[in-house]
């Protein structure tokens, strides 16, 4: 995974509450067996609508998602995370994620930043206002940053650590393996087995 | 003091424990599907990695699968099962294939399969794993970078999660159903009320309900946003168990069920939330909106979105706009277009018997269609051989071969643009069932009598006998 610390780039305001992983990207684009290429099924219904904020041309090269509250309900897909990582997303603000799409961005390497509504909402009006804004993300000192705005934002302290230094989980795991194997060998033997 | 449920089993799956890191909790059984497991495999195969478990991983094809016979003709969709195939051949998993008699939705085949016992950790890059904790399991959804660790390593790091107590106390009506509560439960707390949560469904309405009805009600935590939902294992999740393939035999079963009978919450335990339910007070219920939060009882009307406060009214207006609603329209005179009986929340045996009970010597409204999909090929054969068959073909149902179906628009079971369905399944997001489709969520003897009238109905609106024709089309 590539190391996360700071990123400056577009912001993109999305006044949408509950936007759910059906929405980011419909059931259709999941057939691919690979982890790219889902940019096209990003939003895909709502790009058919010309208003949709990313057919904006001053939001179409947007890197920052600023979003209401409950992003990343629904599905557990982890291609709602590609489909934002391929179409160029690094960072989702919103004031609450839903647990599974805050797993998936930290393991794939999409940083998912829980701020306040209320900078959720200055970040809204900032942005509209200034369409094309770019708002830098420190995740080293958890500040976003936009204009002469300034907010916190909160992340996993495991997290944070681990996109800071890009690291991935199942290595980090198998430094383990000995711990696994004593545990395995405990398990009671009426556990059930598929094989 | 004492523990919850939900700690017991966490506390039992500990690997290691770690200052500042999650725990490292074991996982007894990882189910597959083929949606989201080929990038997994692909990241094993680029680190030389095996699949540690082989045998406590189990592999099924459904939500690609069509509901008719004949082959997959999507190509897209068949590379995406023949993947699965490979893959499961590849690394020795056991795969139960579109045909085979054990095929069918994942959250029904472990289950019955008796693989699904409590006390157990169970994952599946799905959210509706939740299902399984119905029996006292922990049990939760992944995406598919956890897929993979769990293949690698048989292991998940994890934070704790918070615990919350869904009290249920009293005695269902007539025609109120599992579907029912956890709907109601999810609109009292909201999308987002169960976050960072492990729900635990008590009370003596829960202790009333069958295995099936459990499972219906775990299903559908997942839309309160919890991780997970459980239900402490008792007499009836014995005697379901008892017997199944998979389940512990002969003096096995007895060291099982000795263990799992400390499976329950103490007495001075503590949850970190609490929310009580009057189980006598429920209605049936529908939802109006696009998220399963956005429901109401049957009886009630569309909702106002002025009189909400603005966190809702901005969501609650563009659910109108795009469910083509009009605030105050009762909701029994919603017409539907479509009536889809299934899924991982409603596709078992006993929910086709409510449906097929309510239609039987009834016909379907005219210009509705009615889809009854089940669960696995298992519940198929078991409905075959009740003659369920047969009771929604003469009312003129459509009588499919077991998958996702039209759950979740991948496979050829959808809704048209601007088409409206009651569905047993478990989201009405936008689109979910299709392109502009429009989804109201409902019980299976809600979407049963539906079908019937045309319009959004209970059993209890249904005449004795065959409904009028001018009720039916009056409406539509």
């Amino acid at each position: 995974m590539e190391a996360f610390t700071t990123h400056t780039g577009i912001g993109v305001p999305l006044r949408r509450s509950n936007v759910d992983t059906d929405q980011i990207i419909p059931a259709e684009y999941l057939k691919r067996v690979t982890k790219s290429g889902f940019e096209d099924g990003l939003f895909a219904a709502w790009r058919t609508d010309e208003t949709f904020i990313l057919n904006d041309p001053s939001y179409a090269a947007g890197s920052v998602l600023v979003a209401g509250p409950d992003f990343g309900t629904g599905s557990s897909r982890e291609h709602a995370v590609w489909a934002l990582m391929n179409y160029g997303f690094r960072v989702v603000i919103s004031s609450r994620f839903a647990d599974i799409f805050r797993g998936n961005s930290s393991k794939a390497g999409l940083l998912a930043a829980q701020c306040s509504q209320d900078d959720v909402e200055l970040l809204w009006k900032l942005l509209e206002n200034e369409p094309g804004t770019s708002v830098t993300v420190d995740l080293e000192s958890r500040t976003v940053t936009a204009g002469d705005l300034t907010a916190a934002f909160q992340v996993d302290d495991y997290a944070r650590w681990r996109l800071l230094e890009g690291l991935d989980d199942i290595s980090l795991t198998l430094r383990h393996e000995g711990d696994i194997t004593a545990y395995e060998s405990g398990r009671p033997a009426w556990k059930p087995a598929t094989l | 003091m004492g523990k919850t449920l939900a700690e017991k089993v966490w506390d039992a799956h500990v690997v290691r424990r770690g200052e500042g890191e999650p725990d490292l909790l074991y996982i007894d059984l990882h189910l597959l599907h083929e949606v989201t497991s080929p990038q997994a495999f692909d990241g094993l195969r680029l680190s030389e990695r095996p699949v540690r478990r082989p045998d406590l991983t189990l592999a099924t094809e459904d939500h690609n699968v069509p509901t008719t016979p004949g082959p997959i003709t999507d190509p897209i969709s068949l590379t995406q099962v023949q993947t699965l195939r490979r893959n499961c051949d590849e690394f020795g998993i056991k795969l139960y294939p579109m045909g085979d008699a054990e095929q069918g939705i994942v959250h029904v085949v472990g289950p019955q399969l008796g693989l699904t016992q409590p006390g157990m950790t169970v994952v599946c890059g799905d959210s509706h794993t939740s299902t399984h904790g119905a029996f006292g399991a922990l049990a939760f959804g992944i995406g598919t970078s956890e897929v993979e660790h769990v293949l690698a390593t048989q292991t998940l790091p994890l934070k704790p999660f918070r615990t919350m107590a869904i009290t249920v106390e009293g005695e269902l009506q007539e025609g109120v159903s599992a579907k029912d509560i956890v709907l109601a439960v999810i609109a009292k707390i909201g999308t987002g009320g169960g976050q960072g949560y492990v729900l635990e469904f008590r009370g003596s309405a829960i202790r009333a309900l069958s295995m099936e009805a459990r499972m219906t009600v775990c299903n559908m935590s997942i839309e309160a946003g919890a991780r997970a939902g459980m239900i402490a294992p008792d007499e009836t999740t014995f005697a379901y168990l008892e017997g199944r393939d998979h389940a512990p035999k002969g003096a096995d079963w007895d060291a099982a069920v000795a263990a799992w009978r400390e499976l329950r919450t103490d007495d001075d335990a503590e949850f970190d939330n609490e929310v009580i339910i009057d189980a006598a007070s429920l209605t049936p219920f529908v939802t109006w909106g696009t998220n399963p939060g956005q429901g109401a009882p049957l009886g009630e009307a569309v909702p106002d979105p002025s009189t909400m406060d603005d966190s809702e009214r901005h969501a609650a207006e563009r659910a109108l706009e795009y469910m083509g609603l009009v605030a105050g329209t009762p909701l029994r005179n919603i017409a539907v277009d479509t009536v889809f009986v299934g899924s991982c929340t409603n596709g078992r045996i006993e929910d086709l018997r409510a449906a097929a009970q309510v239609v039987k010597g009834r016909k379907v409204a005219d210009g509705v269609r009615m889809l009854v999909v089940p669960g696995s090929a298992r519940v198929r054969l078991q409905a075959e051989a009740e003659g369920l068959d047969a009771i929604f073909n003469e009312a003129g149902a459509e009588w499919r071969l077991p998958g996702c179906s039209m759950c979740l628009a991948m496979n050829p079971d959808k809704l048209a643009p601007g088409e409206r369905s009651a569905s047993t399944s478990n989201r009405n997001f936008e689109g979910r069932q299709g392109k502009g489709g429009r989804t109201h969520l409902v019980s299976p003897l809600v979407a049963a009598a539906t079908a019937i009238r045309g319009t959004l109905s209970s059993p209890s609106d249904l005449e004795p006998v065959a409904a009028p024709a001018e009720l039916a089309t009056q409406e539509a």
